[in-house]
């Protein structure tokens, strides 16, 4: 599936709940859900701070695709990294840093998980960004 | 005393729903809300008098200055000071406190010499005060608290010493809910000539501060945390130190004679205040004192301890919850975590309920470090709320553990 499919997939399913709080139970869902990550990487160097909860993130490249997986110690914030390694996860670097990650705001978690509300979702799409960016660099 | 249902009334955001479910407000150790007297009375400057204080002519600057200066007054007589010059406005507790902390280093800090704070700070009256000690080469000392979240009183003796200068804690804790001893903390010092600031962030708004009767020599705290407008809080200093210190900001309306060799300063209080004073919100902060004067401070601290007494009852008796701060002596604030389950998720679910509460540090790294977790979520009440918000909370807790199970 290409980022579009995948994202307009995950808007398909959070557009069957009205509620606020079935929309939560489904990041809750998907944080429980979300792939453990090898706890060697649960360290500083892949720390991405927000103010409320931590998120750790690890890229592996193998010289085509990134393949990134993820852990928080909230578990809302776990549904989050879910989606977006649903939708930024093996993946070539280009597609990365082009992607344009609209689900967010379609599924309206842009205003409920606004910058100020120190979520990091703004800070784990940079870095994912950001990963891409220097993989590319070191490939050419 | 009004009834719930009248005070209620008196704050029109409190009829608003969020996510379709009715606000149930409880974070007031963040900001409170406000009454409709302390909004008309800010609306009505604008409307009908505003002009700059202290240096017009004409009739709007006098009738602007004449509200200001009543506002002053209002805050003296609230406070129980013995001079309107001994009450100085700032633009919150974090303004007064980094005002003081510059002057008392500037006028009296060496190297060596220390200045005493609790664990309890939030971190208003820590950093100031850092970056003092870093200008001046002076030392921090901390007064180490107990598990039920108390300073320990035995140990501030032992800190007090020669080398101490100043001692400045707050009422209370705004993370734990802790009231601090007052008055043994204030004359311990005063035994050892040392000054005191009380920093009455989480103080002011929940009963009676009567400076002279406790004899502190600096008092702050900020007018939007007891129901006035943003932008305006208070420092309170005995006219000895005021008139001692330097001033921390130069400008306009604090000088007396500037020229470009010399400038002399203007009496107390307008030594300390440069440039434009926020007045519409110091005249709204007057509306509301009258506001919670004429509630009545006893009857505000006794429907908060009411409050305090029932949420912790409601709360302790859900299995999982742990409470931090268990001090007899408590404002309405409850601080909480629940086995399993991270603050933020908490919040998060509590929030689409539509409770307000604060999750995180609160601004006070030091007291979570002390109980060695990396956050909380905090309840602060206040006398607007009610025995059944109380309610909802606790069944909304029960709702989170069950999502989240």
């Amino acid at each position: 599936m290409t980022i579009t499919e995948v994202q307009d997939n995950i808007i398909e399913e959070f557009s069957l709940f009205d509620d606020w709080m079935d929309k939560y139970s489904l990041l809750i869902d998907l944080g429980k859900e979300l792939a453990v990550i090898d706890p060697k990487y649960k360290v500083k160097d892949f720390l991405i701070e927000g103010c409320q909860s931590k998120v750790w993130l690890h890229p592996e490249f193998d010289g085509k695709l990134i393949t990134f997986t993820a852990d928080s110690d909230a578990i809302i914030t776990r549904g989050i990294v879910a989606l977006l390694i649903k939708v930024l996860s093996s993946r070539s670097p280009d597609e990365i840093i082009a992607a344009d990650l609209y689900f967010i705001d379609k599924i309206g978690l842009r205003q409920n998980l606004s910058p100020t509300r120190s979520n990091g979702l703004l800070s784990m799409v940079r870095q994912m960004k950001l990963y891409a960016m220097a993989f590319n660099a070191k490939n050419k | 005393m009004k009834d719930i249902a009248e005070i209620r009334a008196d704050f029109p955001i409190l009829k608003r729903k969020v996510y379709g479910k009715p606000l149930v407000y409880f974070d007031n150790g963040a900001t409170t809300q406000k009454p409709q007297c302390v909004i008309d009375t800010v609306d009505e400057v604008y409307k009908s008098y505003n002009g700059n204080i202290h240096r017009g002519v004409h009739f709007l600057s006098d009738m602007s200055s004449e509200a200001y200066e009543g506002a002053r007054e209002k805050v003296r007589s609230f406070l129980n000071a013995d001079k309107r010059e001994e009450v100085v406005f700032t633009s919150g507790t974090t303004g007064s406190i980094n005002g003081i902390a510059f002057s008392f280093g500037e006028r009296y800090i060496k190297p060596g010499d220390e200045i005493i704070l609790s664990r309890l700070e939030h971190h208003a009256n820590i950093v100031p005060w850092q970056m003092m000690c870093e200008r001046k080469g002076a030392v921090l000392r901390v007064i180490p608290i107990n598990d039920k979240g108390e300073i320990i009183l035995e140990e501030y003796h032992k800190l007090l010493s020669n080398k101490t200068r100043l001692v400045s804690v707050t009422q209370a804790s705004n993370a734990l809910g802790t009231v601090l001893p007052l008055k043994e903390v204030i004359d311990a010092a005063h035994s050892v000539n040392v000054p005191v600031l009380i920093d009455g962030a989480q103080g002011i708004q929940h009963g009676i501060v009567d400076v002279k009767a406790m004899d502190s020599d600096f008092y702050v705290f900020s007018g939007h945390k007891i129901y006035g407008p943003n932008g305006i809080g208070v420092l309170y200093g005995k006219e000895k130190w005021l008139s001692e210190l330097p001033p921390f900001q130069g400008g306009g309306d604090m000088v007396d004679k500037v020229t470009f060799e010399k400038t002399t300063y203007n009496e107390l209080p307008f030594k300390f205040e440069a440039g434009t004073m926020n007045y519409p919100a110091a005249i709204g902060l007057s509306s509301a004192l009258d506001y919670v004067l004429k509630i009545g401070r006893e009857d505000i601290a006794s429907r908060e301890k009411e409050l305090l007494k029932y949420a912790t009852g409601r709360l302790s008796a859900i299995k999982d919850l742990k409470i931090f701060g268990a001090s007899d002596r408590k404002i309405s604030t409850i601080s909480f975590h629940i086995k399993d389950i991270h603050q933020y998720d908490i919040g998060m679910i509590l929030d689409k309920m539509g409770i307000a509460v604060r999750t995180g540090t609160h601004c006070a790294q030091p007291v979570m470090d002390y109980y060695g977790i990396d956050g909380t979520v905090r309840a602060s009440l206040c006398f607007y709320n009610t025995i059944e918000e109380i309610g909802l909370l606790a069944e909304g807790i029960e709702k989170v553990k069950s999502m989240f199970a």
